[in-house]
C-alpha cells in the first residue's frame, strides 16, 4: 500500500530506506541542482581532490535546468529533466553519499544497483509541469558555474516538493510495476 | 497579372516573437481538452492524479505567466509562403531568427541551443530551425513549434525492407514508444510519416504535429491507421507520466505518401503532452 512520507534534507540511510517504489514524498529544505554538464564538472572536480560545490553526503540533487525569473519571481518554470543522460555520472555520487536523484523517466541497470548497494532512491516529478513544481521553491540561488546558463548549480529551497518514488533501496521500480498492471 | 504583395519581414519577426510567448506559456485548446477527455478515460488513480496536476499547471501558467514547461524547446518555425508575396526589408532567415531572439528573451523562456560538441549555449535560442514550403496565395502562414529535447530524443527513424508492410511499420512505432516509456513525458502525440525519402519522412513526422488532436484524418488508410496504434500503443500500460496506466498516448497523427520501389520509410516524431504550437497568418 503506498504512503505519503514528509522529508527533511539532509537525508539519512534511514530516510531513504523506509521509502517504497510508489510512495509519494513531500520533500522539504535544501536541495541542488545538477544537468548533463554540471555533472561532467562536479565528478572532474572530486576526481582532481577538489571540494563539490555543494556536500554529496546526505544530498539531493534534482535534475532541472530551470527558465529564467520574471520580476518579482523568485523562479521560472522549474520541472524535471530526463534522468538518463545522468546515469555515467550518477553511481560515482552515490558512492560518496548522495540519497536521492529528482529526475523523470528510466534509470540505467548500474545506477540502480548502485542505489540498492549504498541506500539512495530515485524521485519522480511530474514531467512537464514546470509552472507548478515552481510553487514548491522558496529560495533559488546560482552557487557554482554560472557560465552554464539554464545548467548551472544552484541551491533550492524547497517546502514540500510533491514527488513519486520509482527506485526504492530494494530495487523495486514503480515504472516496471506500473506497466506491469495496466498493460494488455 | 497582378503585382505580387508586399510584406516587410519585419512583421514576421514580430509574429514569430508574439507566437513563442503565447506558445510557451499558453496550453492549446486542443491539448487541454484531451487533457479532459485523457483524465476521465483513465483507469489508474495516479494516472488520473497526474492528467489533473497537468491541468492545474496549465491554468497556474496561464495566470502566473511561466512556460507551461521550464524546456520552452527548440524553435521549430514552418512558414506556408504565398508564391503572390514578395518580401521587403531584409533577410527571411535572419527574421525568422530576430523574432525568436527577441521572444525568448521578452518572455522569460529558456535558452536552450548550444554548440554539439562544446555545449556552450548560443544565449538567445537561436538558429531556429526553418521549414519553408511555396504556395499558392499571397498570405504568409507561420507555425512555431517549441520542441522539447526529451521528446525529441525518443524519436525514430526506420527504413523498411518493403516485406515487412504494415506489420512492420506498426512494430517500428510500438518499438519506438516501448523504447521511450516514461521518457518523453506521457501523454505522449505520435507524428508518423509512411513513404517518401529519409529526410522528407522525417519533416513530415514533425508537420503532422501541427494537426488538432480532434481532427480527422482526410485519407481513410491513415485515418484507420491512426486508431489502430493509438489502441495498441494505449495497451502498453505506460500511463500518464510513465506512472501506469491506459493514457499513454492522446493521438497519433498518419502521414502516408509514396516511397520508391526499394523502400518502406517510417519516421516517428514523439511529441510530449506539453504539445505548444502557435500560428499566424500575415
Amino acid at each position: 500500500m503506498s504512503q505519503t512520507i514528509r522529508l527533511t534534507t539532509p537525508l539519512t540511510d534511514q530516510d531513504v530506506s523506509q521509502l517504497k517504489a510508489g510512495d509519494q514524498v513531500l520533500l522539504s529544505g535544501t536541495i541542488y541542482t545538477a544537468r548533463d554538464a554540471a555533472h561532467k564538472r562536479i565528478v572532474e572536480a572530486i576526481k582532481q581532490g577538489q571540494e563539490p560545490p555543494f556536500p554529496i553526503a546526505g544530498a539531493a540533487i534534482y535534475y532541472v535546468g530551470p527558465s529564467p525569473a520574471p520580476p518579482g519571481r523568485v523562479i521560472g518554470a522549474a520541472g524535471p529533466t530526463t534522468s538518463y543522460r545522468m546515469d555515467a555520472y550518477a553511481p560515482f555520487l552515490i558512492e560518496r553519499g548522495l540519497k536521492a536523484m529528482i529526475g523523470k523517466g528510466k534509470r540505467g541497470h548500474e545506477v540502480k544497483e548502485a542505489m540498492v548497494r549504498h541506500k539512495a532512491v530515485y524521485l519522480a516529478a511530474i514531467g512537464g509541469a514546470g509552472a507548478l513544481m515552481a510553487g514548491a521553491i522558496t529560495e533559488a540561488e546560482v552557487i557554482a558555474y554560472p557560465e552554464l546558463g539554464p545548467e548551472a548549480v544552484r541551491r533550492l529551497v524547497v517546502e514540500e516538493m510533491p514527488l513519486f518514488v520509482v527506485n526504492d533501496v530494494h530495487g523495486a521500480d514503480l515504472y516496471e510495476q506500473g506497466r506491469e498492471a495496466y498493460g494488455r | 497579372m497582378s503585382a505580387p504583395r508586399e510584406v516587410q519581414v519585419s512583421a514576421i519577426s514580430d509574429a514569430v516573437a508574439g507566437l513563442c510567448g503565447q506558445a510557451d506559456i499558453e496550453l492549446p485548446a486542443d491539448v487541454r481538452r484531451s487533457f479532459e477527455q485523457a483524465m476521465a478515460a483513465e483507469e489508474s488513480p495516479v494516472g488520473k492524479g497526474v492528467l489533473a496536476r497537468l491541468l492545474e499547471n496549465a491554468d497556474l501558467a496561464q495566470d502566473t505567466r511561466l512556460p507551461i514547461c521550464q524546456d520552452c524547446g527548440l524553435a521549430v518555425v514552418f512558414l506556408d509562403l504565398g508564391q503572390d508575396v514578395h518580401l521587403i526589408g531584409g533577410d527571411l532567415t535572419e527574421a525568422v531568427n530576430e523574432g525568436v531572439r527577441r521572444g525568448y528573451k521578452d518572455y522569460y523562456l529558456r535558452k536552450s541551443v548550444c554548440h554539439p560538441f562544446s555545449r556552450a549555449n548560443t544565449g538567445d535560442n537561436t538558429p531556429a530551425v526553418i521549414h519553408t514550403r511555396i504556395v499558392p496565395g499571397d498570405k504568409v502562414h507561420v507555425w512555431l513549434v517549441p520542441k522539447g529535447g526529451g521528446s525529441e530524443n525518443m524519436s525514430k527513424i526506420f527504413l523498411l525492407t518493403p516485406a515487412l508492410g504494415l506489420e512492420g511499420v506498426k512494430k517500428a512505432v510500438l518499438d519506438t514508444v516501448i523504447a521511450a516509456g516514461p521518457n518523453p513525458c506521457p501523454p505522449i502525440i505520435l507524428g508518423v510519416a509512411v513513404g517518401g525519402t529519409f529526410d522528407d519522412a522525417a519533416v513530415r513526422a514533425k508537420r503532422s504535429l501541427l494537426r488538432e488532436l480532434d481532427s480527422v484524418n482526410p485519407d481513410p488508410e491513415a485515418a484507420k491507421l491512426e486508431e489502430e496504434l493509438l489502441a495498441a500503443v494505449n495497451d502498453l500500460g505506460i500511463g500518464p507520466a510513465g506512472l501506469g496506466g491506459r493514457m499513454t498516448c492522446l493521438k497519433v497523427f498518419v502521414d502516408i505518401r509514396p516511397c520508391h520501389i526499394a523502400s518502406l520509410p517510417v519516421a516517428v516524431n514523439v511529441q510530449c503532452h506539453a504539445a505548444r504550437h502557435k500560428e499566424a497568418v500575415l
